[in-house]
Parts: structure tokens; sequence; C-alpha cells
């Protein structure tokens, strides 16, 4: 076949339609509060890991519940489970059971083996 | 008949409305204010959203209405108890002087939240972090200055301190302080249209009428700006300044600025008035506030016979809505004096 310099890229889009939101509800099962998460960014912002690192843990949570799981074991691997975050939360979300939870899910789903 | 009474406690917005009305048909009105001067948290503010009507002559307009021989008000007055007995409602002050009526009104009201109660956004401990109320009392003098007088070439308001949150067990949103945020904004750049002006948010809730055309007027005209970040962090710079840290949410990356003036806008809590009063007669409600007995046109009266609601001692309300509230309870004591 003629290589025109070209090649299909991956769809740049959230299918909700396909995505598994189902691993999200397995999350809460673990972590309730993980449902109660508003985006404020206090987490991030507050992040230590964050500051020598592109770690974001309120965009991680965010992917993990709309089912984009490509790549979030290593970006989850950054994280030092200090638990600062836990003290900035203004809705009281568990951060630091959730991110301990999404490596579990995330291993057993075999997205990466990582080391409990 | 017409030498029924009713206590109303707390000259506020509400309790001088509801006195104004209650008056006027021809009912006894005692009206006790703890403070010196009547108006309430109204005082606190020069001017009101969404229209910048100046907030002394909505003021002076209810305190003028009370001249009627109907009416008497004490100030200087703290109500600690208040009691049904022998048929009467009573109001016991500080020095133990009573009031009694055949009916009471609940006029109570709110505070402001204490910000030193969120440590890490620095109130308190730097110069230059402020509330809402002190820059509103900044904005009466014509100056708004840091505290080493300079004028501030940037400026940042947070919304949701002490709302939404539930670290402080304020799960509540206390409504006004978005627009609020937006109205001081705007008027700084009125003030200093050089100076930077931004606003940091989790949600902009422009619920009122013209609240959203304000929001946009800001943004157009006053080049305000904002961002989707709850601030975590703030620390005082050697000079003077205040380093806040948030994350640009939408933009997914952690932000920091330097600011020379960050104002906390404060939420609206229970007064300790509202709370006491409202606990002994077993009306308290959820985060201190009154409760009346229903939301669909018994908002108004509570369990108790005889003792009626009206305003923010029942939760976070606009001015127009505090008044319009306190019209509704006045029709409802009437009727009530009526029927006794």
């Amino acid at each position: 076949m003629k290589n025109w310099g070209f090649k299909i890229s991956q769809a740049r889009i959230i299918d909700l339609d396909k995505a598994n939101t189902k691993m999200f509800e397995d999350l809460c099962l673990k972590v309730p509060s993980a449902k109660r998460c508003i985006m404020c960014g206090g987490c991030s912002a507050t992040c230590t890991a964050s500051n020598h690192t592109n770690f974001n843990f309120r965009n991680c949570n965010l992917m993990f519940r709309r089912g984009q799981f490509e790549g979030l074991a290593e970006e989850l691997d950054k994280c030092m489970l200090c638990g600062k975050c836990k003290l900035v939360c203004p809705r009281g979300v568990n951060t630091r059971a959730i991110i301990y939870n999404m490596r579990i899910i995330l291993n057993k789903m075999n997205y990466k083996n990582i080391e409990l | 008949m017409k030498n029924k009474s009713v206590i109303i406690i707390g000259a506020g917005v509400a309790g001088i409305e509801a006195a104004n009305n209650i008056a006027e048909n021809g009912y006894n009105v005692t009206l006790i204010e703890k403070e010196n001067l009547l108006g309430g948290n109204l005082k606190n503010y020069a001017k009101l959203f969404p229209d910048f009507y100046e907030a002394g002559e909505v003021k002076n307009n209810l305190i003028n209405k009370l001249n009627s021989e109907n009416i008497n008000v004490y100030n200087n007055n703290e109500i600690t108890e208040l009691f049904f007995e022998n048929n009467k409602w009573q109001a016991v002050n500080s020095q133990n002087q009573k009031f009694l009526a055949d009916a009471a009104l609940l006029t109570t009201g709110f505070t402001v939240f204490d910000a030193k109660r969120k440590e890490e956004l620095g109130y308190g401990i730097y110069d230059n972090v402020i509330t809402s109320l002190e820059f509103e009392n900044m904005y009466k003098t014509g100056k708004i200055t840091t505290k080493q007088g300079n004028i501030p070439e940037r400026i940042a308001f947070l919304n949701c301190v002490g709302s939404r949150d539930e670290k402080v067990g304020n799960h509540y949103c206390s409504r006004v302080c978005c627009i609020n945020a937006v109205k001081q904004a705007s008027e700084f750049k009125e003030i200093y249209p050089d100076s930077q002006a931004y606003c940091f948010y989790m949600d902009m809730r422009m619920a009122g009428q013209f609240y959203e055309e304000l929001y946009r007027k800001s943004q157009e005209k006053h080049n305000v700006i904002y961002i989707r970040g709850r601030i975590s962090e703030a620390a005082a710079t050697l000079d003077n300044k205040i380093q806040i840290k948030s994350e640009d949410t939408l933009s997914g990356l952690p932000l920091k600025m330097t600011v020379d003036l960050l104002v906390l806008m404060v939420g609206i809590e229970a007064s300790i008035g509202t709370n006491q009063l409202a606990s002994q007669n077993e009306i308290n409600g959820e985060y201190g506030f009154a409760k009346s007995k229903g939301l669909y046109g018994n908002d108004n009266i509570t369990n108790k016979k005889g003792l009626f609601l009206a305003g923010t001692c029942k939760r976070p309300l606009t001015i127009p809505e505090t008044i319009a509230d306190a019209k509704a309870a006045a029709n409802q004591i009437i009727k009530y004096l009526n029927q006794i």
C-alpha cells in the first residue's frame, strides 16, 4: 500500500456510549466520598507532588470517572500519598483512599502492574 | 381588638419592614435591637447588587417609616430569652427587663463567617488579606488601599469562604457572595481602571434577575478576570503582598500569583441571637438557622403558636427577598392577631 505520510489518529473524544464508567461505580463502593467531588481544584493547588511533576489529582479523578484509563496508572504513581489534599477538600473527599483504590482497580484491569 | 401587640426582635431590614406593616394596621409593635443603630447588616454596605443602589437610602427609607405612634423602638437591648407564658410572649433582655406581647416575630438575622477559621487563607495573620465587609468599609471611604497605604495593582476575590465547605461545617451556599464579588470587582475597577481584578470561583451562581448581566458587564467593561479554582493557600511575601495558589481547573494546570490585596467573600451564618432564641423555642433548624413550619405557604409561621419568622434568621436571603418575606410575615401576624 502506498504510504501517503498520513495515519489514522486516535479519536480525541470521550465516548460515553463506549467508555467504561462501571469502574468508577466500583471505586465509589470503596470510597463513597468520591462522588462528592465538584472539581474545585483545591487538592491539586495544594499538592506537594505537583510542585515537581505534572501530577493532577483532580484530573486523574475526572478521567477515571469518565472511563479514560490510558496512562492513568503512571500518573497515579507520582502521588506520594501525603494527604495534604484531603485537608483542603471542601467536600470532605477521601482523596488518599481514592488514589489507593484507583491503583488497585487499574492493577486488576491490567492497565499496569503496580506494586501495592 | 386594636390594642393587641407584637414584639419584634432585631431591627434589621426584616424587623423594620415588618414593624412598619404591622403598625400601619393599628397594632402595637415593640421593636427591639441589640445595637445602638438600627438597620442590622444593611449598615455594613455602601451599594447594593445588582444595580448599585445606595444601601444608605434603603436603610433611611425603612427607618423613616418607624415614626408611627404604634411603634416603640428599644435599641441597645439584647434579648437573651424568649418564651410563651401566661398567654403572652415574653422577651427578656440582658438586664432582666421583660417585654410582653401577644405575638413574637424573630428577625434576628445573620452574621458573616469568621474568616479566621480558614487559617490557610491567612486572615488575621497577613495584613493584606481582608474580608468582603472590610472591602465594603474601604469603598465607603472612597479609598481602597493596602494596609501600607498603596493602591492595589492587583486584587483577587475568593468566593465560598465559609460556604459550601465541609471543613467548617457549612454545606450550604450563601447565595449572595458570588454576585457580591462581581459587584465589588466592578466597583474596584471603576475606581482603579488600570489595576487588575481577579475572581476565583468554584461555580458562578448568577441566579438573580440582572446578576448575569452584571457578570457580563464586569467582563466586557471592567475586564475582571475569572478563574475557576479554589484558592487553597495564601502566604505573605517579603514586600507584604499575598501569594496565592489555586488550580486553574479549566486548563488543568496549577496556578500561582501574587496580589496586593486578597478579599475573602465571607458567607452567611446564623447570628448568635438567631441560634439562641430558636433553640430555646425548639425551632432550630440546620446550621443554627431558625426553622419555619414549611416552605410552601407556611414559611413565616413556626411550630410554636404566635411565634413568627422573617428574613435571614431562616436562611441566606437578598435584601429584596428579605423585604418581601417581612411583608409576608406581617400579613400572617395580622391574621393571627385578628383571630385571638
